[in-house]
């Protein structure tokens, strides 16, 4: 059963209040690949450690699923300082 | 009839075998085991990768990517050791339970659990890794220090 961008779109967004979320499949389709930029006040004074635990720890039996998994965390104030 | 008298004894003997405890026990020693073993694993060397595939041979691009940002700190060879977690399928599940983290390649500096390849990456591009690896005296702070000497 492959798991879909958008069951890890809604798993994170019952879970965290969210400014802005990319799931990005990177596996052409089958499922297995994905790449995910989370923007979340809940990441303020985390460390990305801790952050990307708290995501590892939403998304477990997600993550058990798939090959691959990238993620990028950062709070409102990093997101607005990336931006160009 | 010795045999009649005996049965009930050894099948009891075998139920109280087959009830949980003894699986139980098995497992956790086995756990035990190998959570000693990766404990010292850890503890071999200053800096220790958790990877598939070997440092000349990764067998994924984010075992790859971890290296390649190793490499690039320029961390002696003497000071790491890295483990091809698809040659010990124990290892490969267990170190995953022992960091409560559910990705391979995973990064130890000083026996602390440091992160993935996300988090090797984010940290190589802000500087903390380079600080982590100096705190940990696996690489030399070259400028200020040979500066320094330089001077006096």
């Amino acid at each position: 059963m492959p798991v879909l961008a958008s069951d890890i779109e809604n798993v994170i967004r019952t879970n965290l209040p969210v400014t802005h979320l990319e799931v990005v499949d990177e596996s052409s389709g089958c499922g297995e690949n994905y790449r995910v930029l989370i923007v979340s006040e809940a990441f303020e004074g985390k460390s990305t450690l801790a952050r990307h635990r708290l995501i590892n720890e939403l998304l477990k039996a997600e993550i058990s699923q798939i090959h691959a998994f990238t993620q990028k965390t950062l709070t409102p104030k990093q997101w607005a300082a990336e931006k160009p | 009839m010795l045999r009649s008298a005996l049965q009930p004894t050894v099948s009891a003997t075998r139920a109280a075998f087959r009830k949980p405890t003894s699986a139980t026990l098995l497992r956790r020693l086995l756990s035990n085991d190998a959570r000693a073993r990766i404990q010292r694993a850890i503890e071999a060397k200053p800096v220790v990768l958790f990877m598939k595939g070997t440092p000349s041979i990764p067998q994924c691009g984010f075992s790859r990517a971890a290296i390649q940002v190793l490499d690039l700190h320029g961390v002696p060879p003497e000071k790491m050791k890295t483990y091809n977690v698809l040659e010990d399928s124990e290892l490969r599940s267990g170190i995953k339970e022992f960091s409560d983290w559910p990705t391979i390649p995973q990064l130890y500096v000083g026996g602390e659990f440091v992160g993935g390849c996300d988090i090797m990456l984010s940290m190589h591009q802000s500087g903390e890794l380079e600080k982590l690896l100096q705190d940990n005296k696996v690489i030399v702070q070259v400028e200020g220090e040979a500066a320094e000497k330089a001077v006096s």
